[in-house]
Formats: structure tokens, C-alpha cells, sequence
């Protein structure tokens, strides 16, 4: 990459000296408040990220049986995950890793395409942040106020404001935690013992941490926890490539920098009027016109920040904008054949190239996606309500009857998720002649009772005809029918004899 | 400490002056906060080094300001859950076997429970699966019972145990000791009219001569044709279950100078519903009848 490193804020001539710690203050980040079409976008995904999260766990869906009514519901102690229709057992969790395995595919082919979005607009930590500054700004100002009170004296307006805005996040913070334990429970139920203080102790302690957390993540730690703490920025860099669209600041274009005073020409010059709107506008407090960095979530709020500013001097909008490294450096190429000024950026617009979309990069991504879909969607409808295990005894292998006969015993699991309780009945495929002896059924005839929504257990004993030359080890088949004689599941085992 | 401090032309930065394949460590300090999480998570094992048994001393351990112990939480816990199975139990004990085992929710219970007191008294003897092993363990798995395979039966022998002094109504029976009463030639004769039961004998002749023997001596307790007699407990010697081995050598020592296996009486050990779970998880096992 040959694009030239754009004019630092930073001092080139600061001292040489030695850090004087090995640890770095805090610089508190005041964002200013902004408009415009990101923030806009950033505003409606807010609302509906949160009206999802507050209102899902109220959601009724009539479920026969003993679990709650609710429609999404997981179901820590009896181990079931609920969906609307769908219920999910413990030993179906693959459906959940599918759906993780799914999220972070789609992450990928997301951020290949359009960069940080999960950052800027999806991400828990940032939606709830925003909440959070939102609140901020409602209560003690805009950026300079804020500043004001922060550098001001601790007056009874500076405790009354301070006081306000902590207690409204504190509140939003428990409405949170309090939230997310709906998820895990019948949710007008746990919200009647949380208030009643009749809830368990678990309940109240993940409430407390999720409170907790919500409130020094989201109020205190906010931006530090993108820079310091979160992984996915260290590996993104992985998912991106020349073609994903980033928050860039174009350098081509708004270099040379400077102030610039009304009906002054913009020949020779950079369009940045050095205003510094869009690094007061970032959450994250960086300045996009260093170049891409870690700390950039790809929020977009320095690109509204600075349309507005093109839009009050008259140039066109876009200074920043989300574009293509490749787009970067073919306008640099083009640029540096023309002095700064209008006629640069008007040159540079025409040579515009196509945005790519389709690439081995996201091929792959929508590939693997469609194809861990695929096979989530066939395991799910080919999935069936009954499932059988075989579990064989170990000791003994066999047993040896006093005629010579030998017996195999075998543990059965039945898991009938089903709300019904049919019987089935046990037919063993591969050993002719054997007799079958399920402990506690009838004699005459081996019925495998089920349990609706649950997993019976059942002893079965398999005796082999007398005088019947077996082999060392034989497989069979474990197979339940229905009344009509349809297989309805089946297993695979061996029926084990000495050696002979 | 950065031995040659630099500044990186590109980002303004100072590096720490290490420097692996020309690539450059930029100094990137550590926000102080973090440092200070780290130094709250040490107040934080001080206060919890506090509270719990920690320190080791010469005369015992700092039991800590809480007097929490591990020991005293799994008495907790096991209280709960003797409550917990309490009604269980309790139904377990005034259910009669046989209500046990056509109850298919007190059966389940039953088998869980006991299984785990097979475990942790029988299984020593008897095998983890009721196995048995040669040498006087008996399988329960088999359908061969010496003093009887029925739920009563095998409950009866579980509290009373067989051979013990410590219950007067254990189960005992006696082998002679042939080796004195017999002469080598009679044991050997006798040996071949055993295999004989089960159609082993070599030697025909032997095992005629070993019918007389067996008359005289071994019917009252392992019936006309070795098939076993459970009032007295003779096992059956018709079969292909051998509890002290089935080959000639070991049918001749153990007529010779037998071994009797002993079992202790449980009912003055295990409680009446364990007992009757270990009835119903034996009884299940197999071989009951
Ligand atoms: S907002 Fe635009 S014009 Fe203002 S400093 Fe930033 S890049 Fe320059
Ligand atoms: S640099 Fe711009 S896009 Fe990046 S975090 Fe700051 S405001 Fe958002």
C-alpha cells in the first residue's frame, strides 16, 4: 500500500524522552452530538435492538405440559431450549452451536463487505452506550457543557446533575439485568418474585452482576472496553480486504488542511477545514484523519459530522466516507497528477471505480453460510420427536445361563419429546430367535412405555436361542414400533458371546 | 526500561527500542485502570484469604472468619438431599417388594438407588455389574440360585447373609470335608459322575462307579441328579454355572476340602429401604425370578 501517511495531529516534534510510566492516564472522551444519516440508521437500530430485548421475554406462546408459556424461554434446570414452536434438548444443542456458527459467518461476511457495522451499530456494548450518552447528554449538556461541568466547581448543580444522571443509569442497568433473568424464567412470574423479593438467590445475584456490568460497561468503561478489552478488533483486520468499505478520511482530497474564511478560493488547498468536528463527534475519541485505526468502530458519526461541515462551506459532501482502500489508492494515483484543489476532487469523482461486492472472500462466506444453513434446516425437519439409545452392560459382556444359554442385557433410553405417551413395542433385527425381557413390562409382551416430554429408562434382557452357535460379537438392530407395525426409530448394537 | 528510545516516523509514537525482524514495538502503555483492576482482584484474594480456611500453620490451618469448610457444606448439601428423597424413601419402606417392583415410578427409584448401594457394598464381591467371579462370588446375573432367585429370597439373604455370626437366622450350609471321608480313587469317581450331570465325563466307567459314591454321600444336598437343592443350599451341579470352577481339577479340591464363601447379614449394616432397593436392583439384574 503506497497511500501516503496523511499529516499527523500528533507533534512531530515532541520530545524524545523516555515514557515517564508504564501505564497510561485515561483520556475521557466527551462526544459531541450529531445528525445525519448514520446517526439516524444508529438511532432506529437502537430502538429496535432494545424494544427486541425488553419485549421478547414477553411473548406468550401456549405450550402444553408443565414449561412456561413463553416464546423464548431458556430453560436452565429442565434443560431445554424454547422457540415459539421449536423446543430444543440438551442433546440437540448442536441446533445452538449451528446458530453461533451462523452468527459469526455472517459476522465475517458482514464486516468483509461493510467493515465494523457490528461495531458501530449491533453491538451490545455500543448500543447500550449510546443509551447511556444519550442520557448524559439529556442531563448535563452537549460536549461543552459537559466539559464546563467536568472542569468547573463542585457545586450543588454539578452533585445535583452528576447525582440525576447516575441514578437514570443505574435504572436503565437494572431494567437490563432484570431483563436478561426473564430470559431464563417464566418472565411476569420472575418479575413478580424480583419485586416481592421472593426470588432465588441465583436470580437476585445474576441480576446484581448483569446490572453491574451493564452499568460500568456502558456508563463507565464505554470506548475502553472496544480498545482494551473486546478481541474482535485485534482479528478483523483478518475479514477485511482492499474491497470492504471503511470510514476513511480521504487524505487526497482534504490535504493540505487549514482554516478557511468565507468566498476565499479552494484552489491549491485541501477541502479539511481543520474544524476538528469529526473527532469531536467519535465515540471513541480518535481522529479518522490519522488513518485507519484500531480504536475506529465504524460508527459513521465523523462522516455526518463532517457532511455538515461541507455542507456550510460549500464543497461537496463526502470528505469522509465509507470507502474502498482500493477506491483510496487509485485516487491517490490520480490526484497526485493534479494540484489540490476543486478541479483534484472533480477529476478523482470521475474515475470512480466499482465497488466489488463478489470476491473469493465472500463467496466463501456466503458458501459456508448457506451450506451450514442447509444442513441445520435438514437435521431440523428430519429430526425425530423419538430417539432411542442403546446403552450395553459391561460387566458382565454376556451371561451364561445353566443350560448354556447366553443372555445380553442392554440399558434402553427413550427420549420422547412429544406431548403424547404412546407405547412401542421392542423388536430385535439381526439375531433370530432371541426372546426379549423388558424388566417391569409384561412378560408376553416386551412394551416400551414413554413419558411425554421426558426420557424413560428401561432394563431389557435378550436371550439367545438355546443351542444357537454364536458368533464372538453380532450386530443387531433395536428397533420400536408403533401399534401398526412401523418402525418408528432405531439402533444399532451387538449381542456379545463367548469365544468358542 | 526501553533500552534506545525511538520515534516511529509514520504513527509519532516512541517505541519501547525492542526489535524482532525490523518490525518495531510501538510504546502503547497500559491504561492505568486496568492496572488498577489487577491490584483490586489481589484486595480481593486478601479479603477471600480472610474469610475461607487459607494459611497453613504449625498446629492446623487459619480456618478463616466465615468457619466455612467444604466438609460442613456437603453435610449441608447431603442434608438437602436425604430430604429431598425422604418421601421416597419412606414410600419405599411401607411398599411391599412386590408393589415395588409393579410400581414403574417406585421400580425406577429403586434401581437408582440401588445401584449405587450395590455399589458401595456389593460390587467388592459380587462385581460392579453382578458379575460374580470364580472362587465363591456368586453371579447375579445367571439364572442359578442357590438359595433362591425370588425377590423375598434374595431380600432374605441380603439382611441375614449367609455363613456369618452375626445373624442367627443367616443361611448355612456345610460341605464336608471329603477329603477325609473319600478315598482318592471315590473323589475321582465321584469327580466323573458330576461332569457326567452335564455330559462331560471321559471316563465312563469312573463315572459309574462314581453314581454309588454319590448316592451315599452328595444327594441330600444336590438332589438325585445334581440339580440343587435350595432348602438346604446345594448348588445345582447339573449346569454350566460353576461358583467354584467346572473343570475336573477344581470339582476334585473342592470336594477334597471345600471352601464355603461367607456374606455378611446387611440388615444390621444398611437400612430396610436400602435393602429393599439392593432386592429390587439385584432381582433386576437378570436373573431373578
Ligand atoms: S470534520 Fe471534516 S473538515 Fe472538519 S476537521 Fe474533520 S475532516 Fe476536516
Ligand atoms: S473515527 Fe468515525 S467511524 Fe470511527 S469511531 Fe470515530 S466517529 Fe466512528
Amino acid at each position: 500500500m503506497t497511500i501516503e501517511a496523511p499529516t499527523r495531529t500528533t507533534p512531530a516534534e515532541a520530545p524524545l524522552s523516555p515514557p515517564s510510566s508504564l501505564y497510561a492516564k485515561r483520556i475521557k472522551v466527551y462526544p459531541a452530538r450529531v445528525n445525519g444519516r448514520f446517526r439516524a440508521a444508529k438511532w432506529a437500530f437502537l430502538i429496535l435492538a432494545l424494544a427486541a430485548y425488553y419485549i421478547t421475554p414477553w411473548i406468550r406462546w401456549p405450550r402444553p405440559g408443565d414449561a412456561p408459556d413463553q416464546f423464548l424461554l431458556v430453560d436452565l434446570a429442565g434443560r431445554r431450549f424454547y422457540l415459539g414452536p421449536i423446543v430444543i434438548w440438551q442433546d440437540e444443542l448442536y441446533f445452538v452451536t449451528g446458530l453461533l456458527i451462523l452468527a459469526a459467518v455472517s459476522l465475517f461476511l458482514v464486516t468483509s463487505l461493510f467493515g465494523r457495522v457490528w461495531c458501530g451499530y449491533a453491538c451490545p456494548q455500543t448500543v447500550w452506550t449510546d443509551l447511556y450518552l444519550w442520557v448524559e447528554r439529556r442531563i448535563e449538556g452537549d460536549r461543552n457543557a459537559r466539559l464546563r461541568l467536568d472542569q468547573g466547581p463542585r457545586n450543588a448543580a454539578y452533585w445535583t446533575r452528576k447525582i440525576a444522571k447516575h441514578t437514570v443509569w443505574l435504572v436503565i442497568a437494572a431494567a437490563t439485568g432484570g431483563a436478561f433473568v426473564l430470559y431464563v424464567g417464566d418472565a411476569p412470574t420472575t418479575l413478580r418474585a424480583i419485586v416481592t423479593g421472593e426470588a432465588g438467590s441465583w436470580t437476585y445475584a445474576f441480576f446484581g452482576i448483569l446490572t453491574f456490568t451493564t452499568y460500568a460497561l456502558a456508563g463507565w468503561a464505554r470506548e475502553q472496553v472496544c480498545t482494551y478489552m473486546c478481541p474482535w478488533p485485534r482479528f478483523q483486520a483478518a475479514m477485511l480486504d482492499e474491497h470492504s468499505l471503511v470510514v476513511s478520511y480521504r487524505a487526497w482530497r482534504g490535504e493540505p488542511r487549514g482554516k478557511h474564511k468565507q468566498g476565499e478560493t479552494w484552489e491549491g488547498r485541501g477541502d479539511c477545514v481543520d474544524c476538528r468536528q469529526c473527532v469531536n463527534v467519535c465515540p471513541t475519541g480518535i481522529d479518522i484523519r490519522d488513518g485507519q485505526q484500531l480504536e475506529c468502530i465504524g460508527c459513521g458519526l465523523c462522516i455526518d459530522a463532517c457532511n455538515q461541515i461541507m455542507d456550510r462551506v460549500g464543497r461537496p459532501r463526502g470528505l469522509i466516507a465509507l470507502d474502498t482502500l482500493t477506491n483510496l489508492q487509485r485516487a491517490e494515483a490520480v490526484a497526485s497528477a493534479v494540484p489540490p484543489g476543486p478541479a483534484r476532487v472533480e477529476r478523482v469523482a470521475a474515475a470512480r471505480a466499482e465497488w466489488r461486492v463478489i470476491r473469493p472472500r465472500t463467496l466463501i462466506y456466503t458458501t459456508v453460510l448457506v451450506a451450514v444453513a442447509l444442513v441445520m434446516l435438514v437435521a431440523f425437519v428430519l429430526r425425530s420427536t423419538t430417539e432411542l439409545a442403546v446403552l450395553r452392560d459391561r460387566a458382565p459382556l454376556y451371561v451364561v445361563l445353566s443350560d448354556g444359554t447366553i443372555r445380553n442385557s442392554f440399558t434402553l433410553k427413550v427420549w420422547n419429546k412429544g406431548y403424547d405417551e404412546p407405547s412401542y413395542h421392542l423388536r430385535l433385527e439381526g439375531l433370530p430367535g432371541v426372546t426379549i425381557a423388558v424388566v417391569g413390562a409384561p412378560d408376553e409382551r416386551p412394551l416400551i412405555a414413554t413419558r411425554a416430554d421426558g426420557v424413560t429408562t428401561h432394563r431389557v434382557h435378550v436371550t439367545a436361542a438355546p443351542g444357537a452357535r454364536l458368533a464372538e460379537s453380532t450386530p443387531v438392530t433395536f428397533v420400536l414400533q408403533d401399534e401398526a407395525g412401523r418402525a418408528v426409530v432405531s439402533t444399532a448394537s451387538v449381542f456379545l458371546a463367548p469365544k468358542r | 526500561m526501553p533500552t534506545k528510545i525511538e520515534k516511529d516516523s509514520l504513527t509519532g509514537k516512541t517505541t519501547t527500542g525492542h526489535e524482532w525482524d525490523g518490525i518495531k514495538e510501538l510504546n502503547t502503555p497500559l491504561p492505568r485502570w486496568w492496572l488498577y483492576i489487577f491490584y483490586a482482584t489481589i484486595a480481593w484474594s486478601a479479603v477471600w484469604a480472610l474469610l475461607y480456611p487459607s494459611f497453613p500453620g504449625f498446629s492446623g490451618h487459619f480456618r478463616g472468619l466465615t468457619g466455612w469448610t467444604q466438609r460442613a457444606a456437603i453435610v449441608e448439601q447431603m442434608t438437602v438431599a436425604r430430604a429431598e428423597q425422604a418421601p421416597f424413601l419412606d414410600r419405599i419402606r411401607g411398599a411391599s417388594l412386590d408393589e415395588i417392583r409393579h410400581s414403574s415410578e417406585l421400580l425406577a427409584y429403586a434401581i437408582a438407588g440401588g445401584r449405587v448401594a450395590f455399589a458401595d457394598n456389593c460390587a467388592g464381591c459380587h462385581g460392579s455389574g453382578g458379575q460374580g467371579a470364580t472362587g465363591g462370588f456368586p453371579a447375579l446375573v445367571d439364572d442359578e440360585w442357590i438359595w433362591g432367585g425370588s425377590l423375598e429370597d434374595i431380600h432374605f439373604t441380603i439382611v441375614h447373609g449367609i455363613r456369618n455370626a452375626q445373624s442367627v437366622e443367616a443361611r448355612i450350609s456345610q460341605m464336608p470335608v471329603y477329603g477325609g471321608i473319600l478315598s482318592r480313587g471315590q473323589i475321582n469317581d465321584v469327580a466323573e459322575f458330576v461332569l457326567s450331570l452335564s455330559n462331560r465325563a471321559t471316563d465312563q466307567a469312573a463315572a459309574r462307579r462314581g453314581e454309588e459314591v454319590y448316592a451315599e454321600n452328595c444327594v441330600s444336598c444336590h438332589g438325585e441328579r445334581g440339580e440343587g437343592v435350595r432348602a438346604v443350599g446345594g448348588p445345582a451341579l447339573n449346569d454350566a454355572i460353576w461358583l467354584y470352577g467346572g473343570t475336573k481339577a477344581e470339582i476334585v479340591a473342592q470336594i477334597t476340602n471345600p471352601r464355603m464363601g461367607v456374606m455378611p447379614a446387611w440388615g444390621s449394616r444398611l437400612d430396610a429401604a436400602t435393602i429393599k432397593m439392593l432386592a429390587v436392583y439385584v432381582h433386576t439384574l437378570g436373573g431373578g425370578e
